[in-house]
């Protein structure tokens, strides 16, 4: 387990900084730089008395957010280094290298690495190795610079209790009872320390010192597979590591067809030499491993990017990430073609889904519920391989279903006989059309079982719709609704026209 | 050589350049209304571009229901195969604007929304590139590209474009093309669609679909004919809509389309009347 510790950047400037924010009113401060703090300014002091101390002082708002995207951009740098990378806010990451650390020549030359790429970022990075997260974290924020790892558990039990991370009524409480380091807390039987102090106290201790089992949560759950090639010197063009990518994916190929499986989800990840990295993510609609198909659709994504990729002073690693894999068996061929024809219309669906966005191919999906906007989903097509079924229409008669829907239903003004009658004319969209022929009223209920008991059936969204199929004299067709019933429901009820008949 | 036969040659080089289409016959899909039928030579073109245009946006539902029609005579929803696969292309704008298409509604004109895959495009120039892709696809049985207005990306290079790759793949390509003027284009065959009224049912209920169809233009043979068609779900195919209609609205529609004055024969009103008293 290894653990960074950074702090806000610094502009390298010689006055001491401080970021404050405001606390109920007055500004306090909320970090400072080693400079101001070592002038005894500390986090949580107003800032009139810092000033009061140091007149030289330089201000600068404190931006929590900000902070959280630097730490998310290094978190995506240290990508590097293993797949498993937690965020623990505000100032620091954790790194799970649990079999990674043979891969950089042990842990001491792989921290010496880290140190050596983090250096580029931030002057200010604490660096330590434990073997739990908690332990990491306390040796990286409480130990004293230059200890050496060879001896953690002594370096650990000599970590005053705040490394426990335990609030300070606590921390108080045990420094006036003489525990003043973890080792003395160690020492004693946990039975009345948890009584006195509360079971999280040993909790935190035993976690800190390994004897109970702890983890991290990655930010991202760990690829199904992946596959990654660093390069000796960073390549300068995209086409290149586009290239590479596809050696990549030919791996990939053959280890998914060893084991029978295929990909639903593939991100090719480029990490830029100065520590930038971009991601050329595809789904497909069927598993696959084909790469030349895979190839393809990367290739639309990368033409898709409205921000293009900058490989800048090149790329010194790529990886190729397969999150989601499915089984997938050999492709038995039809004689008629059946297979070869689902195949086509899917990688064609996958093509076009990669280049304009998921969303933008759809297929519908029939909804079980008796609202109009309701009864269809269309859901992108990349979630929805196999076609669902729909029932048949009524025979023998004129269709009862728009062709188009509006959504939401667009206002008209109408003009009936009597209020609870069928329309007589309506304007829409500016036009009048005088109603020839109708068909209704198809009376549409609201979900009455979705709103709460005891509210009153007048609100907006429990009101019962009197449908109308109309045609006009021109012959278009209309679908219309009264909104509310009249007088039972509604004073004046609205209408809307709600779709377009062929 | 003599100057004849140097320009025959010369003909035939143009003709082998131009890929002559008088060579190769498309398929044809008939579309059940005998009247249009003759008019196409037996059918409408498999593999080839047919622009539907509707005048005004109010006929967005009536043009795009004329389309599912064509779509399920070209075959659409018949076998799990090749050529059994509608895509609809829009745009995203005509989505809001228009309505978008309603899937329940499809299955009332008889075609299955399984078999239809929607793509919805932010702008013109996304809706011809997707184009491009699917008509490629041979495994695409039709595809529908709906244009709102004259977007200035379709002109006759985009069209003919899209006619040479429908022609190679044999997908067929309808251009749907809503609050548009005609323009020349590659296109097979071109109508123009408007709401008719339809025949009531009883108790004065709008009856099926029906259209007023006019062809504006088709390559290689006569065109400038119009038609009332209904569509008959039943059967998944076109008929003509005159027949049923009282004497003086049929008389009030040949005044108005200055047609041939078609004879009175019995609506359906008086059927529906006949069998409801038998049944009673």
């Amino acid at each position: 387990m290894r653990q960074t510790n950074c702090d806000a950047p610094g502009d390298g400037r010689d006055t001491p900084l401080v970021l404050v924010e405001k606390v109920r009113g007055a500004m306090r401060i909320a970090a400072t730089c080693p400079q101001a703090a070592a002038l005894g300014l500390s986090p949580g002091m107003a800032l009139a008395d810092a000033r009061a101390q140091v007149p030289l002082l330089t201000v600068t708002d404190h931006d929590p957010a900000a902070d959280l995207t630097w730490l998310e951009r290094l978190a995506d740098l240290c990508d590097r280094f293993t797949p498993l990378v937690a965020i623990e806010p505000p100032d620091a990451l954790a790194l799970d290298i649990t079999g990674c650390a043979h891969l950089f020549g042990g842990e001491a030359p792989l921290l010496a690495d880290v140190a050596h790429f983090m250096a580029r970022w931030s002057d200010d990075v604490r660096l330590s190795c434990g073997d739990t997260p908690e332990a990491a974290q306390a040796l990286a924020r409480f130990a004293p610079a230059g200890t050496s790892f060879e001896s953690e558990d002594a370096t650990l039990r000599r970590l005053p209790v705040a490394a426990l991370r335990i609030d300070e009524e606590t921390q108080t409480a045990l420094i006036r009872a003489g525990l003043k380091t973890i080792g003395d807390l160690a020492m004693r039987p946990s039975a009345p320390l948890a009584a006195r102090f509360g079971a999280d106290l040993v909790d935190n201790l035993d976690r800190l010192l390994g004897t109970a089992d702890s983890r991290i949560t990655p930010r991202r759950a760990a690829p199904a597979l992946r596959f990654e090639r660093r390069f000796a010197e960073p390549i300068g063009r995209t086409e290149a590591a586009m290239a590479a990518i596809g050696e990549l994916a030919q791996e990939a190929a053959i280890v998914l067809e060893q084991r029978g499986m295929g990909g639903r989800r593939f991100i090719a990840r480029f990490f830029r030499s100065d520590g930038r990295t971009y991601d050329l993510a595809t789904e497909s609609s069927l598993p696959m491993r084909d790469p030349d198909i895979l190839m393809r659709l990367l290739s639309e994504r990368l033409a898709a990017l409205a921000d293009p990729i900058d490989p800048g002073f090149g790329f010194d690693m790529i990886r190729l990430a397969v999150p989601r894999i499915e089984p997938l068996t050999p492709a038995q061929l039809q004689l008629e073609g059946g297979c070869v024809a689902d195949e086509a219309m899917a990688e064609l669906v996958d093509r076009l889904s990669t280049r304009l966005g998921r969303g933008a191919i759809r297929r519908f999906e029939p909804r079980n519920s008796h609202v109009p906007e309701q009864a269809a989903l269309t859901l992108p097509a990349v979630d929805l391989p196999a076609p669902a079924a729909w029932d048949a229409p009524q025979s023998g008669e004129p269709p009862t279903r728009p062709i188009h829907l509006f959504d939401p239903p667009q206002p008209i003004e109408v003009i009936a006989e009597v209020p609870d009658g069928p329309p007589h004319r309506f304007r829409w969209r500016r036009t009048q059309h005088h109603v020839v022929r109708f068909e209704g009223p198809e009376r549409i209920a609201a979900q009455w079982w979705k709103h709460a008991p005891g509210k009153s059936p007048k609100g907006g969204g429990g009101l019962t719709r009197d449908y109308y199929r109309v045609e006009d004299a021109r012959g278009r067709r209309f679908w219309i609704f009264r909104h509310g019933l009249y007088e039972t429901e509604k004073p004046d009820p609205r209408w809307y026209v709600h779709g377009l008949f062929a | 050589m003599s100057r004849p036969d140097s320009l025959e040659s010369l003909k035939n080089r143009i003709a082998g350049i131009e890929r002559l289409r008088a060579v190769e016959t498309a398929a044809l899909a008939q579309t059940g209304h005998a009247g249009i039928d003759d008019a196409l030579g037996g059918g409408l073109a498999r593999g080839r571009v047919h622009e539907v245009f509707a005048a005004e946006a109010g006929d967005a539902g009536c043009a795009a229901g004329f389309v599912a029609g064509l779509a399920l005579r070209l075959g659409v929803g018949l076998g799990m195969g090749s050529g059994g696969t509608l895509v609809w292309l829009r745009e995203a704008q005509a989505e809001r604007q228009g309505g978008r298409l309603h899937a329940p509604g499809l299955v009332e004109i008889g075609l299955d929304p399984a078999r239809v895959i929607i793509g919805i495009m932010p702008d013109p120039l996304a809706v011809l590139r997707a184009a491009a892709d699917v008509v490629r696809c041979a495994e695409v049985g039709v595809a529908v590209i709906e244009l709102w207005r004259d977007p200035r990306l379709l002109d006759l290079t985009a069209s003919r474009r899209l006619a040479l790759a429908a022609e190679t793949s044999g997908v067929t390509v309808i251009g749907l093309r809503i609050a548009a003027t005609p323009s020349p284009s590659a296109a097979q065959t071109r109508w123009q669609v408007s709401a008719a009224p339809s025949l009531p049912m009883e108790a004065n209920a709008p009856g099926y679909p029906a259209w007023k169809v006019e062809l504006l233009r088709q390559r290689g043979r006569p065109s400038g004919s119009d038609w009332r068609v209904e569509w008959n779900r039943e059967q998944a195919c076109f008929a003509d809509a005159d027949c049923g209609l009282n004497a003086g609205e049929s008389a009030a529609i040949a005044a108005a389309s200055s047609g041939a004055v078609l004879p009175f024969s019995a609506g359906r009103p008086v059927d529906a009347a006949n069998e409801l008293r038998r049944a009673g």
